[in-house]
């Protein structure tokens, strides 16, 4: 290790906005994950005064989209700012336009993109190279980087070339491999970074920008005689561009001793076999083709860092003249190409420079495909692609790491083979989301790749659910420089911090012979052994595994540190792994304790300390017995109830093997069943709702805000209790005029996150002790397999009829099926229980246009889904199109909906004489505004099919296909702030005034929550939120306001926690209206920093301070000559500080600039105020005072 | 000012009216006009340490609960860094205040711990505060604790404080002793170098609709200053701590008779809250008008002048004064 580099521990992302940040003067942003942080940390820095090499600090301006984003970019480099932006996926599609204007213009700029799957039959958030192969036609130049250390140095070097150059630059690492991957490395000085930027070169770019001293046009529009030659004016540029990276790659290599090239080659000089590849795969192949190497074969790499422009030349010279067989392989698909991107680049290279007689011979080229969507890459897979360049016949447009049993194109390979790992130390860390358990493994390399010679890396690994989300780290630490950007397969520890994970999880499959595992188990050292499941028993004796046990969580009680168990699993892992001399490392922990919370309070500081000191008193080995003990268990991962494709291809998802899935499993489509969520049954609280039928009111406000659909009621006659198993729980109703009639609340335990939401909106309170309500959070094993029971029995009892439920109430919505339930949404979120509300209410006729965010991620992530369907197999029908699109999307389908009903109506008119007078006047004539009305019309509609099969003729075959659209559809726009306030705005605003029947319903969290909290047009004065470190200093927009402006859209402002009746009044009056309608609802969320448990509270106290007022705007009242906007809140009865300090968003200010909080919170009172008083004159104005409607 | 010159805790003030720990303190700006009101000096918001732990943990877990749960967001709050907890709130409110006025600012502590009295009595004094008002808020509601462990605990805080720091020390201290004067006494061998009598405690009431318990403050009548104002007049004179009164402090009718009974100074912030801080003013005028119709050109002339030792009839203070009440309200 040289001492005089300074090492760090950061991920990718860091790493490169450490030097975009250093080397600009602008900054335009947009939150997309996985690029996000990059933007984030530039905003940080800029918020602290950080400033880059010529001493200013640069502008960060975060925009309302990409495009947004693209443009301020090109506006700024156009006046002679050096600008940048950090992207990913369908950010850089959106930036396309402007990148070929940009580069069309030759302007000097870098874009640092962490490359990602793009949105095709389905999104991803994961990595591959979709998204840059999708620009590489711009006219950029592209860049790429295969480590942390690398997308450091590329940035810089990008940088440089690009001042040279003049040709943009896009520079890119792969998505979460690379750019969420914490490894060591060595920062460049800033004297470097200043050595490899010529001033000069700033001086040129800001000379060629646009200035009133010295004025030019540019971006002019050109005629046929002459843009073909403009196009090719700027080739010269293109040509030099490789010499001017290779040159600033010596000069780089010069200063701090790391070598690049345009293409790298790495193996043996003589190589028969090279593998052509760009990107962290360029690692593992490599290390793979050393270690072959080692063994007496001849293999090799050429890692691509230049792909554009690309260079044959640079290509040629390194490649090995002994070269016979070339394997390209990209972290791409184009569909219908007759190869991808690199390879037809490779391929038309080697043809050109054969041609040219630059190569001798020409070797065989196949190309083939690896690693989409952050799909493993592993030397095993490298083995198999080296292996098939053996074969006298090998397969071309190959795929490796998926099992391709439909076009047979995959290879197979060994996954037992490995490199030689005995220099490392490899530890797996099974933990919560919530337990910290990422957050003590990340501390962890820092301490030991910034105190000590080792190397670190880390990797993490999250699930797809946002409560009880099951996290899994990769740490690897050793001697050498970490080169594995792939997951680790054989662990020499493996520590498992919630014991339940045991019964779902294998995961002493991935020990090696003789590792240690640490497990957090809630019994003694001696009971340990028997409450360990048989196959955890057996493989602990076959591979000699030593044990640990500690009980963190009382640890951490007795702590006081309820429910984190972060630090006391962090210090068992360095007592026990070795890794450091343990009293080293708990010196270490302490200093990290301290440095992490000074600013933070001595109260924390000295809460981890504690926890430290006694957990090596409570952490011991447990004795293995000779033989195991426990008996097999069958554990099914579904119901045998559950569908073919459930028990065939999610199953496996949920169970984490989903990558052994073949291709012929997959819909060829997109296309996945409804409500599949209900079968896995998740089982991530210890502690559950229960129900207490003596106490309970039926009021059903549990059921109301229940975010995942697990409290669930109807009424019954007496006499189906008759076999209701014993223990099921039920009360008489609680309503006149329904005798003999019994009422259940049913919990569906196993799906309860706990949340707590159901218990405080009880009102009902036992009157001998008042702190037990009538619902309550009960731990759940007493009750499990009774409940087991109670549910099955209380699934056989009919739904009741909506005919027969008053849910203008309430306590009359709680029996209608929620045909959104068990999402993964976070526990307590705020945003589900709107949802939930609109499928009981409209779910059987219901269209669901859903805007990228976190409503599409716990709506539509995989494995399970929550959008679910009645008996009658009627229910939502779910899409995502994009983020920006939702409200044209929508609006899409609402055209259908009217047409198609159009059609269908014009086709029954056209068979009166077959259907009967009488028959198609009830068909056509009826409102379909009651539930009884519709009711009625879908038996119309069945008997008009039955009709329909009866005639034969063009017409009837016709109206078959259109029939259902004779059930009016309710068509809902489903969106977060994100979408409606910002990238999606624009659209919206189109939507809502084309005055079709469209209903939009946006779930405010006042920023992106789904991405991590960065702000909003919807972000509140003097609320903090990434992008607003210091306080939002302007006001939310009023989009009520904006949309009332109209006159026609219907438009209600809700907020469940404070008034779940004017929500459901809302809600229907917006699907009753026939016209575009929209409600914004407050979603208490995590992203405010507040206690989940009292999210419904915090949502009356925003509407009791004033700060959200209810509303509701009718067109049909002022149609009927009556004022149309009615302010159903009363008037402010707190202040916003009372409402505003309960949450941290608004807190954190007053800790970091008490004085700047204070002049934010009071002027966000007057806009409070104002506000309300505002509404309150429309409130009691009349109604000439509004336009009229047409 | 000098008429109104008094000395509490070795320091010089310039006017015996004193405002008491509340929340007016918070601001800096308020404890600017309450210097420009004429206050003597202002006993900063207590802070509590229980409060500021649970606020910290509190801060702590949510953020914590929040990162690293999922791939897209790993946290959601820009980087903490640079947050201030709530000591460094108060303590940058004390340094601020130092710097804007010039009356003394007595930081308000009310612990839990040993070491939250060690820590936040040091860092109080490191950010100047100029002397330490220690507000043990102590009901012993287990009732295996007898008197004198009750009392212990008092003077184990004392001495701990008092060695801890170098400024002087009040404790702002209960009347519920079964020995006041002798606790008091106590209290000053500790180490007090003031009692601030008396500390009111907040008692519950309840809502009999919703059966809960209600805590709220009533702020304090002037009809409450006579336990004080007993206790004031037998301590001063045979007790050498400064003596402050802080109950009931409505007017300057309360301000004099506290300092007729020996108080060094009065203190009043339930009058601040209903009046403004600029009613100090209107205190002090008071006082000086009363003192001007009875011809008191200082304080000296008049301060302690009621006390038990120096009232002509010094059983009026004790069991024969009860006696001659009692009997009173026969007629």
């Amino acid at each position: 290790m040289n001492k005089q580099l300074k090492a760090a521990t950061l991920d990718g992302n860091e790493a490169t906005a450490y030097i975009a940040y250093r080397v600009n003067e602008v900054c335009a942003i947009y939150p997309i994950t996985p690029s996000s942080t990059m933007a984030e940390l530039a905003d940080e820095w800029s918020a602290k005064g950080t400033k880059n090499i010529w001493g200013n600090i640069p502008d960060i301006m975060e925009m309302q989209s990409e495009g947004g984003a693209a443009g301020t970019v090109h506006g700024a480099l156009q006046t002679g700012a050096l600008t940048t932006t950090f992207t990913a996926s369908q950010g850089l599609m959106l930036m396309l336009p402007n990148m070929y204007k940009i580069a069309g213009e030759l302007t000097s700029a870098v874009f640092h993109v962490a490359a990602r799957s793009l949105a095709a039959q389905a999104l991803s958030i994961f990595g591959d190279h979709q998204d840059v192969m999708a620009a590489r036609t711009t006219g950029f130049a592209m860049l790429g980087s295969a480590s942390v250390q690398e997308a450091h140095d590329m940035a810089l070097i990008a940088q440089a070339a690009t001042l040279e150059s003049r040709i943009p630059f896009i520079h890119f690492f792969d998505g979460f491999r690379t750019s969420h991957e914490v490894n060591k490395l060595f920062l460049i000085p800033e004297e470097t970074i200043k050595s490899m930027i010529d001033d000069e070169l700033v001086f040129a770019h800001r000379k060629r920008a646009l200035n009133p001293d010295n004025p030019f046009i540019r971006g002019t529009a050109q005629n046929p005689d002459v843009y073909f030659q403009g196009r090719e004016s700027a080739n010269t540029f293109y040509d030099k561009c490789p010499d001017t990276v290779a040159r600033a790659m010596d000069k780089f290599a010069k200063l701090t001793g790391r070598q690049y090239k345009p293409f790298d080659y790495y193996g043996d000089p003589q190589a028969e076999r090279i593998i052509i590849i760009m990107g962290s795969g360029s690692e593992t192949v490599a290390e793979t083709a050393a270690f072959l190497n080692a063994q007496g074969e001849k293999t090799g790499v050429i890692q691509v860092r230049l792909f554009r422009p690309f260079s044959i030349d640079y290509l040629v010279n390194v490649l090995p003249s002994t070269v016979r067989s070339i394997a390209v392989l990209d972290r791409t698909k184009e569909s219908g190409a007759s190869g991808e991107p690199l390879y037809q680049d490779v391929l038309t290279a080697i043809v050109e420079a054969f041609n040219l007689d630059k190569i001798k011979s020409m070797p065989r080229i196949i190309g083939g495909r690896y690693g989409l969507s952050s799909k493993e890459f592993t030397p095993a897979m490298v083995k198999a692609v080296f292996d098939e360049l053996k074969k006298d016949k090998t397969k071309n447009h190959f795929t490796i790491g998926i099992l391709d049993d439909v076009t047979h194109l995959s290879l197979e390979y060994d996954p037992s083979f490995t490199l030689d790992e005995s220099g490392w130390t490899q530890a797996l860390f099974y933990g919560l989301g919530a337990d910290g358990t990422v957050g003590a493994n990340k501390n962890s390399i820092k301490i030991i790749g910034e105190n000590t010679d080792l190397f670190a890396q880390g990797y993490f690994v999250y699930d797809s659910k946002k409560s009880g989300a099951r996290t899994v780290s990769h740490l690897r630490f050793g001697p050498k420089t970490i080169k594995a950007p792939y997951l680790i397969g054989q662990a020499n520890f493996i520590a498992c911090h919630q014991f339940n994970f045991l019964e779902k999880v294998d995961m002493l499959t991935l020990a090696k012979h003789g590792a240690t595992f640490l497990l957090n188990s809630p019994f003694s050292k001696e009971e340990v052994w028997d409450n360990l499941p048989l196959i955890v028993q057996e493989t602990i004796l076959r591979k000699s595994i030593k044990v640990y046990t500690i009980d963190a969580n009382q640890v951490a009680q007795d702590t006081g540190m309820a429910g984190r168990i972060n630090t006391i699993m962090q210090t068992c892992f360095f007592a026990i792994s070795g890794v450091l001399p343990k009293d080293e490392a708990i010196t270490h922990i302490k200093k990290a304790i301290e440095k992490t919370y000074f600013k933070k309070g001595k109260a924390v500081i000295d809460q981890n300390f504690k926890a430290v000191d006694q957990t090596l008193a409570n952490l011991f080995e447990v004795t293995i017995p000779q033989k195991s003990s426990a008996k097999d268990k069958l554990n099914l991962v579904v119901s045998n109830r559950a569908p073919a494709f459930v028990k065939e291809v999610v199953a496996r998802m949920m169970e984490g093997r989903g990558d052994e899935l073949p291709v012929s499993a997959m819909p060829v489509d997109g296309t996945y069943p409804s409500g599949t969520t209900k079968w896995e049954k998740r089982n991530i609280s210890d502690m559950i709702a229960t129900w207490e039928p003596d106490i309970c009111i039926q009021c059903g406000n549990c059921s109301f805000v229940c975010p995942h659909a697990v409290i669930r009621a109807k009424f019954y006659h007496t006499d189906l209790l008759e076999a209701a198993p014993d223990g099921f729980k039920s009360a008489p109703i609680n309503a006149r005029g329904f005798p003999e009639t019994k009422y259940t609340l049913q919990v569906y335990g196993e799906d309860c996150t706990g949340c707590n939401l159901c218990v405080d909106a009880c009102p009902a309170t036992d009157p001998k002790d008042r702190s037990k309500r009538a619902i309550n959070l009960r731990p759940i094993e007493p009750t499990l397999e009774q409940e087991r029971r109670n549910i099955e029995y209380f699934e056989s009892i009919p739904f009741n009829e909506r005919s027969t439920v008053n849910f203008s109430m309430v306590h009359g919505a709680q029996f209608l099926e929620p045909l959104f339930e068990f999402s993964g949404a976070c526990a307590g979120c705020g945003e589900t229980p709107y949802i939930k509300l609109l499928t009981q209410l409209f779910g059987d006729r219901l269209l669901v246009a859903n805007a990228t965010g976190c409503s599409s991620i716990y709506g539509g992530n995989l494995p399970t889904t929550p959008w679910t369907k009645n008996a009658a197999g009627q229910g939502p029908a779910w899409s995502n199109s994009l983020f920006e699109d939702n409200a044209e999307f929508g609006l899409g389908m609402r055209l259908t909906a009217d047409k198609h009903l159009a059609i269908a109506s014009d086709l029954v008119r056209q068979l009166t004489p077959q259907l009967g007078a009488e028959f198609v006047g009830d068909l056509l004539d009826s409102p379909q505004k009651l539930e009884s009305q519709i009711a009625a019309q879908r038996i119309r509609v069945d008997q008009l099919k039955n009709k329909l099969q009866q005639i034969s003729s063009p017409l009837a075959a016709n109206l078959l296909s259109l029939a259902d659209f004779l059930v009016h559809r309710a068509v809902w726009l489903i969106g977060g702030d994100g979408w409606a306030y910002d990238i999606g705005s624009g659209g919206l605003d189109h939507s809502l005034a084309t005055g079709r029947n469209i209903n939009v319903l946006v779930l405010d969290t006042e920023v992106y929550s789904n991405t991590g909290g960065q702000m909003s047009k919807a972000t509140p004065t003097a609320a903090t939120a990434k992008f607003a470190a210091a306080g939002k200093r302007v006001g939310k927009k009023d989009l009520a306001l904006q949309a009332i402006s109209y006159g026609n859209v219907y438009v209600a402002q809700i907020a469940m926690g404070a008034n779940p009746q004017q929500t459901l009044l809302a809600m229907r009056e917006a699907e009753a209206y026939d016209g575009p309608s929209l409600i914004l609802a407050y979603s208490h969320c995590i992203a405010h920093g507040i206690d989940m448990q009292k999210g419904m509270e915090q949502q009356a106290n925003a509407v009791a301070s004033g700060y959200w007022p209810l509303l509701r705007y009718n067109p049909m009242l002022r149609k009927a000559g009556r004022n149309p906007f009615v302010l159903d809140s009363p008037r402010p009865t707190i202040s916003l500080k009372d409402y505003a300090y309960k949450e941290l968003r608004y807190k954190v200010l007053t800790l970091t600039n008490p004085e700047e909080a204070g002049r934010l919170i009071t002027m966000a009172q007057e806009i409070v105020d104002l506000r309300w008083k505002t509404y309150e004159t429309m409130a009691l104005a009349g109604a000439e005072s509004f336009q009229p409607v047409f | 000012m000098t008429r109104l010159n008094t000395t509490y805790l070795g320091m010089k003030l310039r006017s015996p009216i004193v405002v008491s720990a509340c929340t007016l303190s918070e601001e800096v700006d308020n404890i600017v006009r309450m210097e420009d009101a004429g206050a003597g000096a202002v006993v900063m918001f207590s802070m509590f340490e229980e409060q500021i732990r649970k606020e910290e943990m509190r801060m702590e877990a949510i953020m914590q609960s929040t990162n690293n749960v999922f791939a897209e967001a790993s946290d959601f709050f820009p980087d903490l860094d640079e947050y201030h907890v709530a000591t460094a709130q108060y303590l940058e409110t004390v340094r601020m205040a130092k710097e804007r006025v010039k009356i003394p600012i007595i930081g308000s502590l009310n612990g839990i711990t040993p070491k939250g009295w060690i820590d936040y009595a040091k860092q109080l004094e490191q950010a100047g505060a100029d002397a330490l008002e220690v507000n043990i808020f102590y009901i012993p509601a287990d009732i295996r604790l007898s008197g004198v462990d009750v009392e212990q605990r008092y003077l184990d805080i004392i001495k701990l404080v008092k060695q801890t720091v170098k400024i002087p020390i009040a404790v702002k201290m209960n009347p519920y002793f079964s020995a006041m004067g002798h606790t008091a006494l106590q209290m000053q061998e500790a180490g007090a170098d003031g009692l601030v009598l008396f500390n009111r405690f907040y008692q519950p009431d309840y809502d009999i609709l919703q059966l809960k318990v209600v805590h709220d403050l009533a702020y304090s009548e002037a009809a409450e200053i006579r336990l004080p104002l007993l206790w004031i007049a037998i301590l001063s004179g045979q007790i050498k701590a400064s003596l402050a009164a802080t109950t009931g402090v409505q007017s300057a009718t309360e301000v004099i008779k506290y300092l007729l009974a020996g108080a060094d100074v009065t203190m009043t912030a339930s009058a601040l809250y209903k009046n403004g801080i600029s009613y100090i003013t209107t205190m002090e005028k008071s006082l000086l008008l009363w003192m001007d119709s009875m011809g008191f050109q200082s304080l000296d002339y008049f301060k302690g002048s009621m006390n038990q030792s120096n009232v002509s009839d010094p059983t009026a203070y004790e069991r024969a004064n009860y006696i001659r009440i009692l009997e009173g309200a026969k007629k």
